[in-house]
């Protein structure tokens, strides 16, 4: 994997290089170039080099006022690359580039070529990635470099520690998520997940990215079909139901791990849910209960009226009452079951979709035009 | 038409009721949720004290100056977008086209010779000049084509249209003088061919900012970074997600190159991307989320394979992210509202209601989406607008393009349900604030994509090199 870096053809310039550039590295932690102000323009160490402005054209479009640092670093960048120059000179180049702008994904595929072409340590390119990722956390870019040196050194050691101290900061960093699932996948590192995963929902039961966590370390060892697991995991939700009724996350969880074998055929389950409406009632409840009522229609054979009728019923209410921000959906819910089964009974609401229900579609100012 | 005081929902009294239910168990999500709704509270009173009569106003003219400016000059604060200038590009022309603000003949012009710079030697566009190509500032550049090169072409051709009309009621005048004028008529046919030929050749504009992009370098591109399991990494060495998928199916039906095998086992994978929630992650795995869902979807439905998905799933959890006080959207389950996913979010209901309908569903609604279309105009106008122009996530944050490009698209979204034979408009506050529809799978103007559409399709589709056919799996070696 690191093998294969095309030692220069060119001799002696590049032994010339590499001692100078080993002066010019060792110089730099204490002369810092921004410190200093001193641009790779004016050093001798790049006077071989002829930068190379960018090019936008005669009369620029979204033209950024790039301060001098930018400029310059930039300059010389383009120059290395379009050489290929595969020195250290161009390395510490590119984490200077990196610093300018970190979403430059450009540099970070050219500092790769060069960590392999110049065998840099991967150990220190480790830290390296490590700090940045610090600092900022939300870049595609650090992420994925950080994913190719794990690659390269195929050693996931500090990654789970790595990853939770990033979600310590913010417990739903996408990328972190993606990355901790990459980790422990590859490396089948699935043994302390599910209690790292309980230790964030004990910290925010609220959390989205850890739900899916959860969902995700259970699909990839246990499974749901024991049910035995299936059943724990009702019960878990069950409990942080009654502790918090009106967290979203944990009914899409009830609903995500039962849907497969029909939310209808868990044996009382329904019961439980009509026990709860009475002390703990939320919309998320009342929209389960249209879950339940409709895959027992879907999957029950007889009498299904009365079924049909507690599901519109319930339809009514979240469109009307308990949900309105999502009438539009609950009222399209309750046609397409009154379609689908087809209630022969006059009593039952019966919704048209073009029905003015009221205030909402009095004043504001509408029209339709139909043109063929 | 009238100017009747329309009752804002977020004035209505039951609006408070809406407010976050922590159960008296605070967390970091409840705190942060609850934080955001104090502001938007702050907001709206605020506006109820200043405005006697509520008619929420676009501020149109600012918002047109700050585009106007940005596709210019950007200040230093943009370096960290200095990967992504196609985007730039991109972001501000649709803006400028959803407020039907035409650009000046010499910008599209210049943008079109930028865009040249940022293509790559081996096909796609990269985010600067010199820089490598990438798929999504690619998506972005030919967006960014469509959109100006048939405006430019057009209003040439407009002002061309005017001039023989005058010259046609010239002839009409002389008609009954026939004998006499024989001569002058035929003078003036001479004029009109001289003015065909003109016509002509500014056919030939719309040619020469579509033909900015290199076709057969661009189906290389594509392949280049397919990926033997039906994904696309976003560029050579680069991370693999969803939001390749939909970049790499925009441009290559907009320009006429999908070949058979290009997007072999795309679907699949896209479709192992939707999760327990209903929604897509970026990878097959990960927490559904509004930016993935749309480009999930949006790519699906271009290769005509929306049904693969569990639409009513992805229906269920789409609808459940409007915010019932805000009326904004958020991108994930118990996280904060967001102006962009105004479009990234509310945009998916289009796509869901055509996908239905077109699987034979009859129960759909005839005039709206399944979101509160009022309730996210508020949003928008009232909680996203930066009063010197430009749109924002949400109070306190600052404006940037990339906001203003989707809190307008959703605003528009919002605004205008159905297609070309069956429209319906539910604007919220002034007649004014109206904003031109937009097309829901490639967020441009529906007109710019038939346009472009219809244009490369003359051309035919380039025969990618045989090696590229057989080995999209040959590419990981480079997986660096």
């Amino acid at each position: 994997m690191r093998g294969g870096a095309r030692k220069g053809s060119k001799k002696s310039p590049k032994l010339i290089m590499k001692t100078r550039s080993v002066i010019c590295f060792t110089a730099l932690p204490s002369l810092s170039p921004s410190r200093l102000c001193s641009y790779k323009r004016d050093r001798k160490e790049w006077a071989d080099l002829e930068p190379v402005p960018q090019d936008d054209g005669p009369n620029p479009v979204v033209k950024i006022a790039y301060s001098d640092k930018f400029t310059d670093v930039y300059d010389y960048f383009r120059a290395l690359l379009k050489n290929d120059e595969k020195s250290d000179r161009a390395f510490t180049l590119t984490a200077e580039a990196i610093e300018l702008n970190a979403a430059n994904y450009t540099v970070w595929h050219y500092r790769r070529v060069l960590l392999q072409a110049l065998e840099k340590d991967l150990r220190e390119e480790m830290r390296y990635i490590t700090a940045i990722i610090e600092d900022q956390p939300k870049n595609y870019q650090v992420w994925h470099h950080r994913r190719m040196v794990v690659e390269w050194l195929n050693d996931p050691s500090e990654e789970l520690e790595f990853i939770a101290e990033i979600l310590s900061q913010d417990a739903k960093n996408y990328h972190a998520w993606q990355h901790r699932q990459w980790v422990l996948k590859e490396y089948k590192l699935w043994d302390s997940e599910l209690e790292y995963v309980e230790q964030l929902l004990e910290e925010d039961v609220r959390n989205n990215s850890a739900w899916n966590q959860r969902h995700y370390v259970i699909s990839h060892t246990t499974g749901y079909s024991d049910p035995s697991i299936l059943n724990r995991e009702v019960q878990y939700s069950l409990k942080q139901i009654k502790k918090a009724p009106h967290n979203e996350s944990v009914w899409n969880y009830l609903k995500g791990i039962l849907q497969d074998r029909g939310l209808s055929s868990h044996p009382g389950l329904l019961e439980q849910i009509l026990e709860l409406k009475e002390t703990h009632c939320s919309p998320y409840l009342l929209g389960f209960l249209v879950d339940i009522y409709e895959d027992s229609l879907e999957n029950t054979s007889g009498d299904q009226v009365e079924v049909l009728s507690k599901a519109l019923e319930l339809c009514e209410l979240l469109a009307q009452e308990r949900d309105t921000i999502r009438r539009e959906y609950w009222s399209y819910v309750g046609r397409s079951l009154q379609t689908k089964y087809c209630s022969g009974d006059p009593s039952t609401t019966s919704s048209a979709p073009e029905t003015d229900r009221g205030s909402a579609s009095v004043s504001v100012h509408q029209e339709t035009t139909c043109n063929s | 038409m009238e100017s009747v005081s329309s009752p804002l929902r977020c004035f209505g009294e039951c609006h408070t009721a809406e407010k976050y239910t922590d159960d008296g168990v605070e967390t970091v999500t409840s705190v942060e949720q609850r934080k955001v709704e104090r502001s938007i509270q702050e907001v709206v009173s605020v506006y109820k004290q200043i405005h006697s009569l509520p008619q929420p106003t676009l501020l149109r003219d600012q918002h047109y100056q700050y585009l106007k400016k940005g596709l210019r000059h950007l200040s230093d604060a943009y370096e960290c977008l200095d990967a992504s200038r196609p985007w730039l590009c991109y972001w501000i022309l649709h803006s400028l086209e959803l407020l039907e603000e035409p650009v000046p003949t010499a910008i599209a012009s210049d943008v079109c010779k930028f865009l040249a710079q940022c293509q790559s030697p081996t096909g796609g566009f990269a985010g600067g000049p010199c820089q490598a190509a990438h798929l999504a500032p690619t998506y972005a550049a030919v967006n960014a084509l469509c959109i100006i090169g048939t405006q430019e072409a057009y209003n040439i051709i407009d002002r061309y249209y005017s001039i023989i009309d005058r010259y046609y009621s010239i002839i009409d005048r002389y008609y009954s003088i026939i004998d006499r004028y024989y001569s002058i008529i035929d003078r003036y046919y001479s004029i009109i061919d001289r003015y065909y030929s003109i016509i002509d050749r500014y056919y030939s504009i719309i040619d020469r900012y579509y033909n900015i992009i290199d076709r057969e370098k661009l189906l290389s591109f594509l392949f280049s970074v397919k990926q033997p399991d039906g994904s696309f990494v976003m560029h050579i060495g680069g991370e693999v997600d969803v939001r390749s998928t939909y970049c790499a199916a925009s441009v290559a039906s907009l320009t006429n190159i999908m070949t058979p095998t290009l997007f072999q086992d795309t679907p699949t994978w896209i479709v192992s991307c939707q999760n327990w929630e209903g929604g897509l992650g970026g990878v097959p795995g990960l927490e559904a989320h509004g930016g993935y869902t749309f480009c999930g979807m949006a790519a699906l439905v271009i290769l005509g394979k929306e049904h693969m998905l569990d639409l009513k799933s992805l229906l269920r959890w789409v609808a459940s992210r409007q915010m019932r006080y805000e009326g904004g959207f958020q991108g994930r389950c118990n996280k904060l509202v967001d102006g962009c996913y105004s479009f990234w979010q509310a945009g998916l209901l289009p796509l869901l209601h055509r996908a239905l309908f077109k699987g034979g569903d009859s129960t759909l609604s005839l005039q709206k989406w399944m979101f509160e279309q009022q309730a996210l105009q508020e949003y928008i106008l009232l909680c996203c607008q930066n009063p010197a122009g430009g749109l924002l996530d949400k109070p306190g944050k600052s404006r940037d393009f990339y906001h203003t490009c989707y809190c307008l698209s959703g605003l528009s979204v919002a605004q205008h349900f159905g297609n070309m034979d069956l429209h319906h408009e539910l604007i919220v506050g002034r007649e004014e604030n109206r904003l031109a529809p937009s097309h829901p799978v490639y967020n441009i103007c529906p007109e710019k994509v038939a346009q472009a559409i219809q244009h490369f399709h003359q051309l035919p589709v380039p025969v990618p090199a045989q090696k590229e056919v057989s080995s999209a799996c040959n590419t990981t070696a480079d997986h660096s």
